[in-house]
């Protein structure tokens, strides 16, 4: 059991794609997460950082509004609102067919798995109005540059990011001895919903060694950490708890709160050894099986123990080790890979969404991914996607699957292949004989083509 | 207090379930399912905020007609209940079910969410079922953890139903899930040939039987000779249904049809109360969905099993007490449950009225909840399935306290 390229790139990648060949070696997996990402440029998704710009503009227009009630320019304010969220909401469709051929094309597929593993990680999403369309922005800038540095800075720049300060209520926690909370009285208070996903979801893991006080100190650490729409991440000293936090035995903070205790807190925790036991597992969980090797996940806990949560290292240790690459009971595809895996494996046209009404990428796409189980960026919480194989292994999850595979790919490509050959460009060494035979028995491409992307061989990765 | 003893037996059953489905790839769900008891529950997410105020309007109550003033009146009469309450008139076709007592109303209750008026807070209170969001949210649903101590569960005892998330079903408790909109049409050839693909992976193979079972109880058909073009406007129309009247009429039927046979338990939700503007002409499109699905229920349970339903529709918060500049609501808290089933002692509206002055209302805007909406749901569980009132007040509804009992059952 070593390194195999079919399976890496199946694995590992995005699947097999009929243009872009597998990676030589491990090492080739490793140097593609320092090329420069070229596949980012050709299909580009806003950064956060624009997208700010239109939550600014927002904000200009619902003070017109509120400010002018019944003149005129109040009802242009409210017309231009409603522009502006419908563009976002076509711009948010748009960037889902980006992140579709990015994984198309791209020759640095690696990346592309490791930004959504960590975007789930760190799963954020905007509640309500204009930030609901947040979420591909969010991965593009403070996601996929931290893909392969340190832990602690990926941690740093996915909690202390606007998107999470509002997903998870911080920007309405209150210190209950700060400023604010004088001013406002009962209505101010504390706040434990970040603190808790820190510690929970995001560093030790839910059986870490953190009592409810370690939550509640570090809730109170975390005060004064909001947002707004100028700078993005704001601290706002009159929220913060004064006064020094213990957090796991360790003192942070004093009289002058400020992001620096923040950042401090959150570099102790990613260097934690129960983070290195829980991010070694969910790792080997996400990227293998559902039950890893046992002696794969404690060098993945060694790796990142001994070099203190260098990304780079871990995903070294991961490909070299050969519990990564027993062939059998590898993990189901999650509804998006198996939908971008197809897409890679038809080679879809570069141009494929071009033009595209939102509505029929809605009835194409997002709406079976939703039927698939996973509603595009809208989790159902901060726990993100499930990664047990029986959580989309469902009687409609399945379905969905099945009639997407059929119904679909002749709808986006001018011509499907021949059946016979799709076996082998989809599957490779992997196209068993009963899927061959299914492909040759099929009345119709289209029908050929969608059983052999619905065969288990094509779904476990 | 958990029930030791039963938590074991309800563990053991389900993983002796998970064994036996994947090691008999041909079983059909039908056959795994047991359920002891005979009374079914449908419990209804009505998301977005229902104006509980002009469904059940309180035209007894002095102030009622001076908050809600329209500029030129309804060309339909509401349906007079008690001489104090009247329903809104969309919901005359459910005038024969109020007459037979199979249709009632609580009123002037919530959830304990207060003040922020957020759907998604309000919502994730409301299935989550907890008494507030500060200590981050529970990742299991209230109905969900009544289960796990429902005796004899399989997975075919609860449904649900629709493609939102139904996180008020969602926990360790297996729960199976299906919406009408994910539908199979393949040739009969194609259909051969997936179960023959499928055969290689037991776990594809006894999920796909599921599909197929499940694909087929849904009203049309799986197997369907057509070209693509047709199989694209199927995909269409099954999409387009989750936008109009038909989905939820559809899982009603749906429902129904599991309820019929092992299912004792199904949640759906029904969209689109959100009314900030023009009420008098977006809230009479809900009425009629959630009309649709109660007719739809009572006439495909047929009689013996409708007189063991009992059916709960429920929002996450009620909405201001007067109306808008835009003859709309906004976010509000207190509101209404709407019941509905042969089992429920209906015929009545069930509440505490708090009155409509802008001292009885709640920060002088909404109608004031007299009373947690947890207490009425835990009232209709320990009605239906015996459940004692220590593990809803602990384990079901953490934080809630039950009060008297409100009878809303025969």
């Amino acid at each position: 059991m070593k390194f195999d390229p079919v399976l890496a790139d199946i694995r590992f990648g995005c699947g097999l794609s009929p243009r872009v060949g597998p990676p030589g070696a491990s090492q080739a997996i490793l140097d593609s997460l320092d090329a420069p990402d070229r596949v980012a440029r050709t299909f580009p998704i806003e950064p956060f950082e624009t997208f700010l710009i239109r939550m600014q503009e927002r904000q200009r227009l619902s003070k017109i509004r509120r400010a002018q009630r019944g003149t005129p320019e109040a009802e242009a304010a409210r017309k231009a609102i409603k522009v502006l969220n419908k563009t976002a909401r076509i711009d948010q469709a748009t960037w889902m067919g980006q992140h579709i051929l990015r994984r198309t094309w791209t020759d640095a597929p690696f990346r592309e798995r490791l930004t959504f593993f960590w975007g789930d990680h760190f799963t954020a999403a905007g509640k309500a109005g204009l930030i609901r369309r947040a979420t591909s922005p969010y991965f593009e800038s403070a996601i996929r540059p931290n893909i392969a540095g340190r832990f602690e800075d990926l941690l740093i720049a996915a909690v202390t990011h606007p998107l999470m300060v509002h997903y998870l209520d911080q920007d309405s926690s209150i210190g209950p001895s700060s400023e604010m909370a004088a001013k406002r009285g009962k209505a101010a208070g504390l706040n434990e919903n970040l603190a808790r996903e820190v510690l929970e979801l995001h560093t030790l893991g839910a059986d870490g060694p953190y009592t409810q006080a370690d939550v509640r100190q570090l809730a109170e650490l975390l005060t004064g950490l909001t947002l707004n729409f100028q700078t993005g991440t704001h601290f706002r000293k009159p929220f913060a708890e004064p006064g020094a936090e213990t957090v796991l035995g360790k003192s942070y903070g004093g009289d002058n709160p400020n992001l620096g205790d923040i950042r401090a807190v959150l570099r102790d925790l990613a260097r934690h050894p129960s983070t290195a036991r829980h991010l070694a597992r969910k790792l080997a969980v996400h990227f293998v099986s559902d039950s890893p090797d046992p002696d794969l996940v404690a060098a993945l806990e060694r790796s990142y123990r001994d070099t203190g949560g260098d990304l780079k290292a871990l995903y070294a240790t991961l490909l070299d080790h050969p519990g990564a690459w027993r062939p059998e009971g590898g993990n189901v595809k999650q509804p998006f890979d198996f939908i971008a895996s197809a897409c890679r494996a038809l080679a879809l046209p570069r141009t494929a969404f071009d033009g595209m009404k939102e509505n029929r990428f809605r009835t194409l796409v997002i709406r079976p991914l939703g039927l698939m189980g996973h509603i595009w960026e809208k989790p159902d919480g901060p726990d993100g996607l499930d990664e047990a194989d029986t959580a989309w292994v469902t009687p409609q999850g399945l379905a969905a699957r099945l009639q997407w595979a059929v119904t679909v790919p002749q709808l986006l490509l001018p011509d499907l292949p021949d059946p016979r050959d799709f076996a082998q460009t989809a599957l490779g060494p992997r196209a068993s004989p009963p899927v061959r035979f299914a492909a040759e028995a099929a009345e119709s491409r289209w029908e050929g083509i969608g059983l052999i992307l619905a065969s288990p061989a094509f779904q476990r990765m | 207090m958990t029930d030791p003893l039963s938590r074991r037996a309800f563990l053991g059953r389900s993983a002796l379930i998970g064994c036996s489905l994947a090691a008999s790839p041909l079983l059909t769900p039908v056959t795994f399912a047991s359920a002891p008891g005979d009374n079914r529950l449908v419990v209804i997410v009505l998301r977005g905020g229902m104006d509980g105020l002009d469904v059940v309007r309180p035209l007894g109550d002095p102030n009622y007609a001076a908050l809600r003033a329209m500029a030129e009146p309804e060309a339909d009469p509401p349906v007079d209940l008690d001489g104090f309450f009247a329903m809104h008139p969309k919901l005359r076709v459910l005038e024969p079910l109020w007459k037979d007592g199979d249709l009632g109303f609580v009123h002037a209750v919530s959830t304990p969410y207060r003040d922020k008026r957020s759907h998604f807070d309000g919502q994730d209170v409301l299935e989550a079922g907890i008494t507030d969001l500060s200590q981050g949210l529970t990742r299991d649903g209230w109905l969900n953890r009544m289960l796990q101590h429902y005796p004899g569960a399989g997975t075919e005892t609860a449904f649900a139903l629709g493609r939102d998330p139904m996180t008020v079903m969602t926990g360790d408790a297996p729960v199976s899930r299906w919406t009408p909109e994910a539908d199979l049409a393949l040739s009969p050839q194609a259909l051969r040939l997936a179960e023959v693909v499928m055969a290689e992976d037991p776990l594809f193979a006894s999920t796909f039987a599921q599909s197929v079972a499940l694909a087929g109880g849904d009203g049309d058909p799986v197997e369907f000779t057509g070209g693509a073009d047709e199989m694209m406007s199927m995909m269409q129309a099954d999409q387009r249904a989750s936008r109009g009247v038909a989905l939820e009429t559809r899982i009603a039927s749906f429902a129904a049809q599991r309820l019929r046979a092992d299912t004792r338990i199904a949640a759906f939700s029904i969209n689109g109360w959100d009314t900030h503007e023009r009420q008098d002409r977006s809230l009479p499109r809900a009425l009629g969905r959630l009309a649709e699905v109660i007719l739809t229920l009572k006439s495909e349970l047929r009689g013996p099993v409708w007189k063991k339903t009992a059916i709960v529709a429920m929002t996450e918060f009620g909405r201001t007490a007067r109306l808008n500049g835009t003859t709309g609501t906004d976010h509000g808290t207190g509101g209404a449950m709407v019941l509905a089933g042969g089992a429920i002692r209906g015929g009545r509206v069930v509440a505490d009225w708090p009155g409509l002055a802008e001292a009885d209302l709640y920060d002088r805007r909404d109608l004031m909840p007299t009373r947690d909406l947890r207490a009425h749901t835990g009232w209709l569980l320990r009605g239906l399935y015996g459940l004692n009132r220590d593990l809803i007040e602990t384990t079901v509804f953490p934080g809630a306290e039950l009060g008297d009992d409100p009878g809303l059952l025969l």
